[in-house]
């Protein structure tokens, strides 16, 4: 069979000719059970074109060392299991392609930063999830309809983009305040607060922002826009908790 | 070494998974009943949240629509292996089932007038097969991710107990008056290493699928089957495991999935020379027609050398036509996987697609209030399966688009008011002392495994084998082939070994155990194909091309028996039996 020819411009057909490449990944490594302290460690792997960050993980853990940890599930940027710190910008490692990762030099790959590390890429999510919790993240309705509520088009608009949250952390875990003070609620728990403060149907935004006009809430912020660049999902982050600081001073729109 | 330490719970209602069917489950039973909801990810990781196009019911919001229609759908969609009891179920109750979903909270795309919004989905029709229907109620193209949002939020605010990042790995039966019944699930902790015994009156298997069987699929890593294997290893029958549903339009070379919508927003399937080639398969409802029908309609374009792309083995999805605001408004996230993971772009370019392993039709077989089954007709008391590890039938041979999320819901709250009202009454069967034994033998035996061989390459190979020998073309002689693998897999995996010996998040250990769940379910799926030698469905025999009626009408059973497997799947009995059939008698199936 004749070798295919690539044609200009089609990634995917250049597939077939420019089949791999090296990459060094140096991952940070923490073994709660070994007594040492955390390191960095070197891997030089093989991949191919359309390989994200996540598959020369398992690239290492399947074929040079079992023991390195890591969260992962969908693979494909819906789950949220796998954020982490790669070049030192917050990503999924499923959404984050090698190629588009400038390759001539080493790809460092560490743990979100602000939760404590449990073993290398794994850390714990419990006080993030807390602060989810914290803000009542569910529908306050008082009435009881026999079908659905009515919403128009307008108003669904006004929240949509903070439905998207898939509660990765990359935010919250991007925010300069949020790794001095882990008190602060952070920007995940902003957002899925603004999902449902801006919801028409929603009766629960007073007690919302009164929860986020404490002085671990909004105020916090200082805009500095790295949770908006760490969103998978490009939710405007800065944007909405400004839309909720809007509303503490004003009421809601 | 020590043993691993063993804790010890008491609860009512005990659910396994946390994704759709579970927590809806949950939502019912919680404020009822103690329950408890384990699972091996925190609950927003769970594949439900993959779930793009919508969830069908017959709102009759956009235009006229009835229960009956979508039944009748339903039904032709799963090649008539459907129960038609649980087909009417399902498309009565899903009216219900979204509205539930829309109080929740869950924010659907709306309507001018400010209704849920509807669009089409393929094998969806109006009056019978007359023409594409709007029943898909939808939010945008994450649906899915939107109600596990919505439950999960609800849940919250109930209160549910969760267990997360817990590996359920086996399920405790006693026997009491004679009868076996299930008195307990045992779960690993993966933090600790850790092991938690959960008694429970009721206990709900609601574990998702097994995609993992296959290289190409659109199934998250963690869709090993852990659950359906269980069941399997407990020597309870498994229902129509041959029915496995590769969806059409995966990323080609990656398997991502692109939703269906992107067909019913308008997307056309195009071959290498631009030809709408669903023209010649489906004359009426074309790319709408349902995924048994379009996946091997591609499969066969690439095989008669009419593939795209320069190994011409893909075709296309194009959007090229449809306004870009629609695009964005619609079908945002899936386009952006065209350009994050293909670098294509679908404003102006079509998008390479192939069928990609998507979902499992069959599992553990149950009833209509979702009671497990361990024959045609018994039910164990006590245990319930919702989702796509259970079987009830409503999906047949071939589930519909946006019959899934229907399922869980529809289902899922069946199993939770099942479960709850069975734990009112009902005592805990005693656990034994040693319940966690087994678990305990499995783990350690894995850890302390010296073996030369590595999960990974001999889930690989499995991988390529029922890519290679179970996936839309299947024969007698590739099926066992299949089974030979997986014999010879079998033996290798008693050699294997474990890099990371620790108690602390193995994930290492678990990809192991994981791997045993895949092979008995591979092997399940390749002898019930084997032994259904017919074409229904998803299921197509090139070596028996017709649908056999007469002798094929039925669902398989299959247990795991004692008997030695001097050949491979010897060791499996498959038992029929009969479909439930209410209205609809089999028809040639044309769309």
């Amino acid at each position: 069979m004749a070798t295919a020819v690539a044609t200009k411009g089609n990634e995917f057909e250049q597939m077939g000719s420019v089949p791999t490449f090296q990459v060094t990944l140096f991952v940070r490594r923490f073994n709660p059970e070994d007594g040492q302290e955390a390191r960095w460690e070197d891997f030089d792997v093989q991949v191919h074109g359309t390989d994200r960050v996540l598959d020369a993980l398992h690239k290492i853990k399947w074929e040079m060392d079992g023991s390195l940890t890591f969260r992962r599930s969908c693979a494909h940027g819906v789950c949220g299991s796998d954020a982490m710190r790669i070049n030192g910008r917050n990503r999924l490692a499923c959404k984050t392609l090698i190629k588009d990762l400038d390759i001539t030099q080493p790809i460092y790959v560490e743990p979100i930063k602000g939760l404590a590390v449990e073993k290398d890429l794994v850390v714990d999510m419990n006080p993030f999830y807390q602060a989810y919790k914290d803000i009542n993240p569910f529908l306050i309705a008082s009435d009881k309809p026999a079908k659905e509520r009515l919403q128009s088009a307008e108003q669904h608009s006004k929240f949509e983009d903070t439905t998207k949250c898939i509660l990765c952390a990359a935010c919250t875990t991007s925010c300069p305040v949020f790794w001095t003070d882990g008190q602060y609620f952070g920007p995940a728990a902003i957002v899925n607060a603004h999902r449902f403060i801006f919801d028409s149907r929603d009766e629960g935004a007073e007690l919302r922002l009164d929860i986020l006009n404490d002085k671990e809430g909004v105020w916090r912020c200082r805009t500095t826009f790295n949770c908006t660049d760490a969103c998978p999902r490009g939710i405007e982050v800065t944007k909405a908790i400004a839309e909720v600081k809007q509303a503490i001073l004003r009421g809601k729109a | 070494m020590s043993k691993p330490k063993v804790h010890h719970y008491e609860y009512d209602v005990v659910i396994v998974g946390a994704g759709g069917a579970g927590m809806r489950a949950a939502i019912e039973a919680g404020p009822h009943a103690k329950t408890a909801v384990i699972s091996k990810l925190f609950p927003t990781r769970s594949h439900t949240g993959a779930a793009q196009g919508g969830m069908a019911a017959a709102l009759g919001n956009v235009e006229e629509d009835s229960w009956e229609w979508h039944t009748f759908d339903t039904v032709k969609g799963g090649d008539y292996l459907v129960d038609q009891d649980a087909a009417e179920i399902l498309a009565k109750e899903s009216v219900q089932a979204v509205i539930d979903l829309e109080n929740m909270g869950l924010p659907f795309n709306r309507t001018p007038d400010g209704k849920i919004d509807q669009r089409r989905f393929g094998g969806h029709t109006r009056d019978h097969g007359k023409a594409p229907v709007r029943r898909s109620c939808y939010a945008a193209d994450r649906t899915g991710h939107m109600i596990l949002q919505t439950l999960y939020q609800n849940c919250v605010k109930l209160g549910i107990e969760f267990y997360n990042e817990f590996y359920v790995l086996d399920l405790v039966m006693t026997k009491v008056d004679g009868v076996e019944r299930p008195s307990a699930v045992v779960a690993y902790e993966l933090a600790t290493g850790e092991l938690h015994v959960f008694q429970g009156k009721s206990i709900i298997f609601a574990t998702g699928g097994f995609g993992k069987i296959f290289k190409t699929t659109s199934n998250a890593h963690t869709l090993t089957g852990d659950g359906v294997g269980i069941i399997w290893r407990k020597g309870l029958p498994l229902e129509d495991m041959e029915f496995y549903q590769f969806h059409p339009t995966g990323l080609a070379g990656l398997g991502i999935l692109l939703s269906e919508a992107a067909r019913g927003e308008g997307g056309i399937l195009r071959n290498a020379s631009g030809e709408r080639f669903m023209e010649r398969y489906a004359p009426t409802i074309k790319d709408l027609a349902p995924r048994d029908m379009v996946a091997r309609a591609m499969a066969n374009e690439v095989r008669e050398g009419r593939g795209a792309g320069p190994n011409k083995d893909y075709v296309l999805l194009d959007l090229t036509h449809l306004p870009p605001e629609v695009i964005d408004e619609k079908l945002p996230d899936i386009t952006e996987f065209a350009r994050t993971y293909l670098g294509v772009e679908p404003y102006t370019e079509p998008v390479p697609v192939f069928p990609t392993a998507h979902y499992a039709m069959g599992g553990i077989p149950t009833n209509v209030q979702a009671e497990v089954l361990r024959d045609n007709d018994t039910v164990v008391p006590g245990l319930y399966a919702a989702g796509e590890c259970a079987c009830v039938s409503v999906h047949g041979a071939n589930r519909l688009g946006t019959n899934s999320l229907l399922d869980i819901n529809v289902f899922g709250k069946r199993a939770g008011v099942a479960a709850v009202e069975y734990a009112k009454t009902a005592k805990h069967v005693p656990v034994p002392a040693n319940a966690a034994d087994e678990v305990i033998s499995l783990i350690e035996k894995v850890r302390k495994s010296k073996g030369t061989e590595k999960v990974a390459v001999l889930r690989k190979e499995l991988q390529d084998s029922m890519d290679k020998n179970a996936q839309v073309y299947r024969t007698e002689e590739s099926l066992n082939e299949a089974l030979n693998d997986i014999a010879a897999l079998r033996a290798r995996y008693e050699n294997i070994s474990v890099q990371d010996k620790g108690q602390r998040f193995n994930t290492d250990l678990l990809e192991a155990i994981e791997l045993g769940f895949l092979l008995d379910l591979a092997e399940v799926l390749a002898l019930t194909s084997r032994e259904r030698r017919e074409s229904r469905g998803a299921h197509l025999r090139e070596d028996f091309l017709a649908r056999d009626d007469e002798k094929f009408m039925v669902h398989s059973m299959a247990y795991l028996t004692d008997k030695p497997a001097k050949k491979p799947g010897d060791n499996i009995k498959v038992g029929w039996k009969p479909v439930i059939v209410t209205n609809y008698q089999p028809m040639e199936r044309k769309y």
